[in-house]
C-alpha cells in the first residue's frame, strides 16, 4: 500500500484536467466499496485502522478531483506551481471585478429583483465556464497562463458565494 | 476498551453461527428496536405488545421504570420522571437554560460540563438515563431471540454534533452494547426504502422528529447510498407544532396566569392528539377538563394548517438551502420520516416544493429502526456478498479557535467521512512545552456562536526557541462522525501527548464508574470480568482472522505463511481456555502482529479488485 500516490493514481487515472466526472464517481464508489470501514466491522484492529486510513485518503482525493477549481489548483501544485498568497492581477481585470461587484451591490441593496439576480448568476456561470475552458487548453503548454486563470477564477468563485448570500436575503430563506 | 457481549461470559460462541444485530431508533419521544429475521426487517414488540417504547425513565428509590409505566406516572412524579432526554444529550446547563422550556427537573451542573438531573436515586446524567432506555429495548429483544444480540446500530439525527454523538455512544457503552455504527436517521430511512425499489438518482429525506428537523439529500447508485448534503434546524421539531396548537387552545380558552405545569402538560397532550386527528379528518372537537379548567371547541384542519404555516415554511427554507448545496435540483423521490409528517400541511408543502409525491409506504414512526436493522444485519456480516455501502458526510464544520475569538474551519460541513486534516502550529515562547487547542463545531465565525467540543492540551513538546517547533496536529473524523486528535513535533518526530477535555462529555473514569455500577460487580467479579473481556477479545480476533483466511489465504499467502497464522489461532484458542488473563492478552497481541502483513495484502487486493471490475466496464462502454 502506498500512501504517497497522487490523487489521480489512487483512482488509476492519468493526470488530466478534463475528467469524466461520472467515471470518477464510479471509481470512487468502487474503491470505497473495497476499503470503507463498514466492510471491516468484524476485522482485526489493524485491518480496521488501515481501512480508516484508506477510506480517508480516498475521500480526500475524491473531494479535490471532483471539484473543477480544486482539481485545477491541484494539477498546478503537482506540476510545481503552488499558488501565491497575494498574486498580481492585471488592472483591467481588477477594474472589471469592481464593476461586477457594483452591479451586484445594486441588485442587493436597491432593485432586490430575483430576476436580475438570476440573470447576473447566469452571466457569472458563463464566465466561469469560459475560464475553465481556457485553463484546460493552456495548462499543458503554458503553466503561467494557467496559473493566472486560476487567480481570476478565485475572484469569480468568491463572487458566486456572494450571489448565494444575496439570494438568501432577497428570497428570505 | 474491551467490548462486552450480551451473551453470558464463558458461554462458547460458535463462529459459524448466524449473528444477530439490531437497529435501534433512540428517539426523543419514542424508541424502537428492529432486527432482520429470515431476510425481512421487523420491529420487535415491547411487553405490552406495542412496538414503540416511550423514551421515558422514572427513578424510584429502589427501582427504575422505563417506557409506558414511567410515562403514566409522569404527572404524579415530575421531578423523577425524565422525558425527552435526547434533547439533553451532550448538553451543558447553559444549553438547558437556553432551551427556554419549563423543564420540571432539578438540574445539577457538573465540572465537565454535561448537565445532570437530581433524582431520588441520585444525580443522573443524560447518558445514564439513555442507557436505561437502551437496556430496556435490548432486554425485550433478548426475550424473543435465543442467542442474544451480537451488535447494534444506533441512529442519531444527522444534525447531531460531536458531543451528542459521543454521548450516544457512551450511553451504549454503559448499557454494555457492542455498537457497530452510529447511523444518521435520514440515511437509515433511505436505506429502508432504497434497497427494494431499485431506484437510482437523488432522494430527499424530510425528517421531522420530535425535537429536530433534518433534511438530507442522497444519491443512490446500485446499492451505494451517498449522502450528498445535509442540513436542517436543530431547534425545530414536531413538539413545536404541538406548541403552536397548544397556544391556540390557551388563547381560545382565555387562560392566563392560573395555568400550572400540569395544565400545560395536559394542553400539550390535547394538542398532539388534535394534530393526529386532523391528519385524517377535516375537523375535530376539543373537549377536556384538567384540574378544574375545562374547554370545549372545534379546530378545523384549515385553521391548524394556518397555525403551523410558519414552521412549515422554516422547514422548506432549510430544504432550499440544502438543494442549493447539492447544485442539481432534480429530486426523484422524497421520503418522509417522523409522526408529524402525517400532517396535511407538511405533505402538501413537501409535494409542492420537490414536485413529487412523497413515499409513505413504510410507517414513518418505524422507518428509521427498519433501516438501521438492515444496516446492522449487513455490518455484522450476514450478507457478505451484499454490495450495499453507506457513504456519509460531516453535518457541521469542525473548527479551531484562533486569535480574537474567531474560528478557523478545518473540516467543512458536508465533507465525506471518514476525513482527516492536518494543521501545523508553532510555539510562541522560548522553551514552551505545552499548548492549548480549542476545537469547536458549527458554521458561525465567532467561537462564542459555535459549540465548544473540547480543549486539547498538547504536552511533551521538545523545548526549543520560539517559532522553531513545528507541531502537526491531526484531526481524524471516523465513519461515525466522531473526532479524535493526535499531534507530533515534526523536526524531532516526538509525539505530543493529547489530553482531551470534552466540553460536554464525561471523562473515561466517570464512564468506567457507570459501567461498574451498572453491572454491580463485586470485587471478585472484577477478575472474572477481565477474563471474560480477554476471551471476548481473543474470540473477536480468531473470528476475524478465520474469516479472512477462508476468503483470501489461497490467493494471497504462501502455504507456510498461512500455516503460521492457523497455528497462531490454534494456540490462542488453547490459551483462551485457561484463566490466565495476561497470557491470553499476550497471545492476542502476538497473533495480531503476525497478521499485519496479511491485512495489508488484503487491503491492497480490495483496491485492485475494485478497479479490475472497472476496466471491464470501461471496455464495454468503449472509452
Amino acid at each position: 500500500m502506498d500512501f504517497n500516490q497522487n490523487h489521480f493514481e489512487i483512482f488509476q487515472l492519468a493526470i488530466s484536467f478534463d475528467l469524466d466526472l461520472e467515471d470518477l464517481s464510479k471509481r470512487y464508489r468502487k474503491i470505497q466499496a473495497g476499503v470503507h470501514p463498514d466492510k471491516f466491522v468484524n476485522a482485526t484492529d489493524y485491518e480496521r485502522r488501515l481501512s480508516l486510513q484508506w477510506a480517508t485518503q480516498v475521500n480526500a482525493a475524491y473531494q479535490i478531483l471532483s471539484s473543477d477549481l480544486a482539481r485545477a489548483i491541484y494539477i498546478l501544485e503537482i506540476s510545481g506551481v503552488p499558488l501565491q498568497e497575494n498574486p498580481q492581477l492585471p488592472s483591467d481585470f481588477l477594474i472589471e471585478q469592481i464593476e461586477r461587484r457594483e452591479v451586484l451591490d445594486e441588485i442587493s441593496k436597491i432593485s432586490r429583483s430575483p430576476e436580475a439576480l438570476a440573470t447576473y448568476r447566469e452571466e457569472l456561470e458563463k464566465c466561469i465556464k469560459d475560464y475553465f475552458k481556457e485553463f484546460s487548453e493552456s495548462y499543458l503548454t503554458n503553466l503561467s497562463l494557467a496559473e493566472m486563470i486560476i487567480y481570476k477564477l478565485q475572484f469569480f468563485t468568491k463572487l458566486r458565494f456572494q450571489v448565494n448570500k444575496i439570494e438568501e436575503q432577497i428570497l428570505g430563506y | 476498551m474491551a467490548l462486552l457481549q450480551i451473551t453470558e461470559p464463558g458461554q462458547s460462541i460458535d463462529p459459524h453461527q448466524r449473528k444477530i444485530a439490531a437497529g435501534i431508533d433512540l428517539g426523543t419521544t419514542n424508541s424502537l428496536i428492529a432486527i432482520v429475521r429470515g431476510g425481512v426487517p421487523e420491529t420487535l414488540p415491547m411487553h405490552q405488545g406495542t412496538h414503540l417504547l416511550p423514551s421515558v425513565v422514572q427513578y424510584k428509590e429502589e427501582l427504575t421504570l422505563v417506557g409506558q409505566s414511567a410515562l403514566d406516572s409522569a404527572e404524579e412524579d415530575p421531578l423523577n420522571t425524565v422525558l425527552s432526554v435526547k434533547r439533553m444529550m451532550g448538553r451543558g446547563i447553559g444549553d438547558i437554560a437556553r432551551m427556554g422550556k419549563s423543564l420540571p427537573y432539578d438540574f445539577v451542573g457538573n465540572e465537565s460540563g454535561m448537565v445532570k438531573i437530581n433524582t431520588v436515586a441520585g444525580d443522573k446524567s443524560p447518558i445514564e438515563i439513555s442507557s436505561e432506555i437502551l437496556k430496556e429495548l435490548v432486554e425485550r429483544a433478548n426475550q424473543s431471540l435465543p442467542g442474544g444480540l451480537d451488535g447494534v446500530v444506533i441512529t442519531v439525527p444527522a444534525y447531531f454534533d460531536d458531543s451528542q454523538r459521543q454521548a450516544t455512544r457512551d450511553a451504549a457503552r454503559v448499557a454494555g452494547l457492542n455498537v457497530l455504527r452510529l447511523l444518521n436517521e435520514p440515511t437509515a430511512a433511505a436505506v429502508a426504502y432504497g434497497l427494494d425499489s431499485g431506484y437510482e438518482g437523488l432522494v430527499a429525506v424530510y425528517d421531522l422528529g420530535g425535537g429536530t428537523f433534518d433534511i438530507s439529500v442522497l444519491r443512490l447508485t446500485r446499492g451505494v447510498f451517498e449522502v450528498v448534503a445535509t442540513g436542517g434546524d436543530s431547534a425545530l421539531g414536531g413538539d413545536d407544532f404541538d406548541k403552536c396548537i397548544a397556544e391556540w387552545i390557551i388563547t381560545q380558552a382565555g387562560y392566563g396566569q392560573e395555568l400550572t405545569p400540569r395544565h400545560l402538560r395536559g394542553v400539550m397532550l390535547q394538542a398532539r392528539s388534535l394534530k393526529e386527528l386532523l391528519s385524517t379528518s377535516d375537523i375535530a372537537d376539543v373537549d377536556f377538563t384538567i384540574d378544574g379548567l375545562s374547554f370545549k371547541g372545534q379546530l378545523t384542519r384549515e385553521k391548524m394548517d394556518e397555525l403551523v404555516a410558519k414552521l412549515v415554511i422554516e422547514s422548506i427554507n432549510a430544504c432550499r438551502r440544502v438543494l442549493r448545496d447539492v447544485g442539481e435540483c432534480k429530486i426523484g423521490n422524497v421520503v418522509l420520516v417522523g409522526g408529524s409528517t402525517r400532517m396535511h400541511a407538511v405533505r402538501q408543502a413537501v409535494t409542492d416544493f420537490f414536485g413529487v409525491e412523497p413515499l409513505v409506504d413504510i410507517d414513518p414512526d418505524r422507518v428509521i429502526a427498519v433501516g438501521a436493522a438492515v444496516q446492522a444485519d449487513i455490518l455484522i456480516g450476514n450478507k457478505p456478498k451484499d454490495e450495499m455501502l453507506l457513504l456519509d458526510v460531516l453535518p457541521l464544520s469542525l473548527g479551531l479557535e484562533t486569535m480574537g475569538g474567531l474560528t478557523e474551519k478545518i473540516i467543512h460541513r458536508n465533507t465525506a467521512i471518514p476525513a482527516s486534516k492536518s494543521q501545523e502550529y508553532t510555539t510562541h515562547k522560548n522553551g514552551q512545552t505545552a499548548m492549548l487547542v480549542h476545537v469547536v463545531q458549527g458554521e458561525r465565525e465567532l467561537v462564542a456562536d459555535c459549540r465548544s467540543l473540547a480543549s486539547f492540551e498538547l504536552r511533551g513538546i521538545p523545548a526549543m526557541v520560539a517559532g522553531a517547533a513545528r507541531i502537526e496536529v491531526n484531526f481524524q473524523v471516523d465513519a461515525d462522525g466522531l473526532l479524535s486528535v493526535s499531534a507530533r513535533e515534526i523536526t524531532t518526530g516526538v509525539n505530543a501527548k493529547v489530553l482531551v477535555k470534552p466540553s460536554y462529555g464525561l471523562s473515561e473514569e466517570e464512564i468506567s464508574n457507570m459501567l461498574r455500577a451498572s453491572f454491580q460487580f463485586a470485587e471478585d467479579d472484577v477478575k472474572i470480568r477481565s477474563l471474560a473481556e480477554a476471551r471476548v477479545e481473543a474470540m473477536r480476533l480468531i473470528d476475524a482472522l478465520e474469516g479472512a483466511l477462508a476468503q483470501d489465504a489461497d490467493r494471497l499467502l504462501q502455504s507456510d505463511e498461512a500455516a503460521l497464522l492457523t497455528d497462531g489461532i490454534v494456540s490462542l484458542r488453547k490459551v483462551s481456555k485457561t484463566r490466565n488473563v495476561n497470557l491470553i492478552n499476550a497471545e492476542v497481541k502476538k497473533l495480531m502482529e503476525a497478521s499485519e502483513v496479511f491485512a495489508a495484502l488484503r487491503m491492497d487486493s480490495a483496491v485492485r479488485t475494485a478497479f479490475s471490475g472497472l476496466h471491464i466496464d470501461q471496455l464495454k462502454e468503449g472509452s
